[in-house]
């Protein structure tokens, strides 16, 4: 599995190119390959965005207007979600659980958390990634602008973030940091 | 109500720094650790046992006992399941995020008690921000020299990896977990024969526990087994992390200990609920634990018996609240929905059976319900979960799909005079209440956007022209 975040890394999404080379490394077939790939929604076998917006719609965000989120953001993207514009700027989905039920309701873009979304602000969100076009997609950079009620106290603040349609993870080398992707 | 924090103590203390090694250790961290470098395995194991700790993934399986189970080949794997997934739950997020070094002095304890010299913390792959502070962790455990070759200047070796999820909610389960980090589909494992404790990871003896359980460890050892267990006169040992959503004025995760009643925690800790609305009914421990109503079960003591009692379970201790106007249809769809959306496919009842239940629930939500539903619906539920017994009967190879049948049992029970309106009236009474606390989403406006191979069960909520953006909204 960390090879196929690999392969995504490389090329933005998981290609059949990437797949076949994931099995050469781990000695399987491409069939097998993709079987594991296609089991787990964050393998991309598309091509995605340089930004995937998640918009949880379960049960708790859901209650508190997870869908009104989920419209605005399709709305102000002209991206329906399961989708990505011309461009290849961004993608949208709406997903399962994220585990913010706290800060409800929660969107993540690259997987990068924002708590506490109304549908204004998701408007606005999709309108300075669009602008802006940050190099690294942070947290704390996001909440601040876009979000409020938090399920905890985040308490520390990062410089690090993600910088492509994958989670930003040391061992994966898939972390940017401020000043440089 | 004084409330003795464990778990969250060290993070509510010192907010600015609790996920630092420094901080960790200047507040009594890797104490007991360096103790049990020198213990005796079965002084431990016993030690955990007669604690009474509670496994804190859902199933509230006693830690120690798992422990006892470990078939005596080696080597044996710890697993670590932080694969948090369950709608409403987001306590052990803030257990990785904020300290991360509590749970690696559990995974030292447990590892050592059970003579496991390699650990894996298995992180849901939405969850980076935590892995990365667990990882940040790792390194400086590794630095230190408590993990790794000869860990506290003892003959010891210990080895910890940090793996990434990829978006199953299934790996939550201890046998698809293991599966998923070896590399394979997320699909639970037939047991018997593979029980984790004789044939888990590549076939070795595995403990899988939760990061709430590993992250209590620590504290036993400190605390003494009669002192964790007696933290309340409840009967559960220690306290319980709940987390609190939906509609309730102050959400998040509450350390509280076990013995309040609902009705404590909903209107006292909670806040109340949003606007001063009625309570209309709640999710005591999960998506997949039957609900809970405020005229039968507010004042009922939180802990696993009594849960177990009405029909229920504490589960992973979230709580989902929803308020008067709360449309029951529109919720059951949701944790239904989120069930057959995560099913793995292996056993036709449950891939089959969300599907369908599903398809109904959205059905009457629309508007085209009809009368026979509800019972079809229930019939369905029999198929998935024969008897509709609490605890369920098993008819697939682990829990999920009779889990997802819970939300009917809520419709069949508490709310079948909602179902029938939403029949008679062709539509959802909660509606026409716009802006209010249910969004309703456009749907009779047909389908479409379901690009792809066609198997898509996903449901479809507005219509779109793909060249020029959104033309379903909501209007």
């Amino acid at each position: 599995m960390p090879l196929l975040y690999l392969a995504m890394a490389e090329e933005g999404h998981l290609t059949e190119d990437g797949m076949e080379e994931v099995a050469r490394w781990c000695e399987m077939t491409p069939a097998q390959v993709l079987s594991v790939a296609s089991f787990y929604t964050m393998f991309k076998r598309e091509k995605t965005g340089d930004y995937l917006i998640s918009c949880c719609t379960s049960i708790s965000c859901m209650l508190l207007g997870g869908d009104d989120v989920l419209h605005a953001v399709e709305d102000e993207s002209g991206v329906p979600h399961g989708e990505t514009d011309d461009k290849g700027m961004l993608s949208v989905e709406h997903v399962e659980c994220i585990g913010a039920c706290g800060g409800a309701p929660a969107v993540q873009v690259n997987y990068e958390l924002i708590e506490g979304v109304t549908p204004e602000k998701a408007r606005e969100l999709v309108k300075w990634l669009k602008k802006a076009r940050p190099a690294v997609i942070n947290s704390d950079e996001m909440q601040e602008l876009f979000g409020s009620t938090k399920s905890f106290d985040w308490a520390i603040k990062e410089d690090t973030g993600a910088v492509g349609p994958y989670p930003a993870f040391q061992p994966l080398g898939t972390v940017g940091s401020e000043g440089g992707a | 109500m004084t409330t003795p924090l464990i778990v969250t103590k060290r993070m509510t203390d010192h907010p600015g720094d609790s996920h630092t090694i420094d901080r960790y250790e200047s507040t009594g961290g890797y104490a007991q650790a360096k103790r049990s470098v020198s213990m005796d395995r079965d002084t431990l194991v016993e030690e955990v046992k007669t604690s009474g700790l509670l496994g804190r993934g859902g199933a509230a399986f006693p830690a120690g006992v798992k422990w006892s189970f470990l078939a005596p080949e080696r080597p044996a794997y710890l697993v670590v399941n932080a694969d948090e997934s369950e709608p409403g739950t987001f306590k052990d997020r803030q257990l990785l995020e904020r300290d991360p070094h509590q749970m690696l002095e559990g995974i030292i304890i447990t590892s050592i008690a059970n003579e496991v010299h390699e650990a894996f913390i298995y992180i849901r792959g939405e969850y980076p921000k935590p892995a990365r502070r667990v990882q940040a962790a790792v390194d400086e455990a590794y630095e230190k020299g408590y993990l790794g070759e000869g860990i506290f200047e003892s003959d010891y070796d210990l080895d910890v990896v940090v793996h990434l999820g990829a978006g199953a909610y299934i790996c939550g389960e201890e046998t698809a977990l293991i599966n998923s980090l070896e590399g394979e589909r997320g699909e639970p494992r037939l047991k018997p024969p593979y029980f984790p404790a004789a044939k888990g990871l590549y076939m070795k003896p595995t403990i899988v526990n939760n990061v709430e359980t590993l992250s209590n460890v620590p504290h036993i050892l400190a605390m003494g087994a009669e002192g964790f267990a007696s933290v309340t006169d409840s009967e559960d040992s220690g306290t319980f992390l709940m987390s609190l959503s939906g509609h309730v004025n102050q959400p998040g995760n509450y350390e509280v200990p076990h013995g309040i009643t609902w009705r404590d925690l909903i209107y006292e800790i909670g806040g109340g609920i949003i606007g001063g609305k009625e309570l209309k009914a709640w999710v005591p421990g999960g998506a997949s634990a039957p609900w809970f109503v405020p005229e039968q079960h507010l004042d009922l003591e939180i802990s696993k018996s009594a849960a177990a009692e009405a029909g229920s379970m504490l589960g992973s201790g979230a709580v989902i609240v929803m308020d008067e106007d709360t449309c029951m249809i529109r919720a059951a769809e949701r944790i239904v929905r989120f069930f057959s959306h995560e099913s793995c496919g292996q056993c036709t009842p449950c891939r089959e059976g969300t599907t369908w239940l599903e398809m109904i629930l959205r059905r009457i939500d629309e508007g085209a319900g009809r009368p026979v539903d509800l019972d079809l619906m229930i019939d369905v539920s029999d198929g998935i979960s024969s008897g509709l017994s609490w605890p369920p009967k098993m008819t697939t190879i682990c829990p999920l799909g009779p889990s997802a049948v819970s939300p009917i049992l809520a419709l069949r029970d508490y709310f079948r005079d909602e179902v029938q309106r939403h029949v008679e009236l062709g539509g959802c009474p909660y509606a026409v209440k716009s802006g209010g606390a249910t969004p309703q989403t456009p749907r009779s406006q047909g389908s479409s956007t379901s690009s792809g191979d066609g198997r898509s069960a996903e449901p479809v909520t507005v219509t779109v022209d793909r060249n020029h953006g959104m033309t379903g909204d909501s209007s």
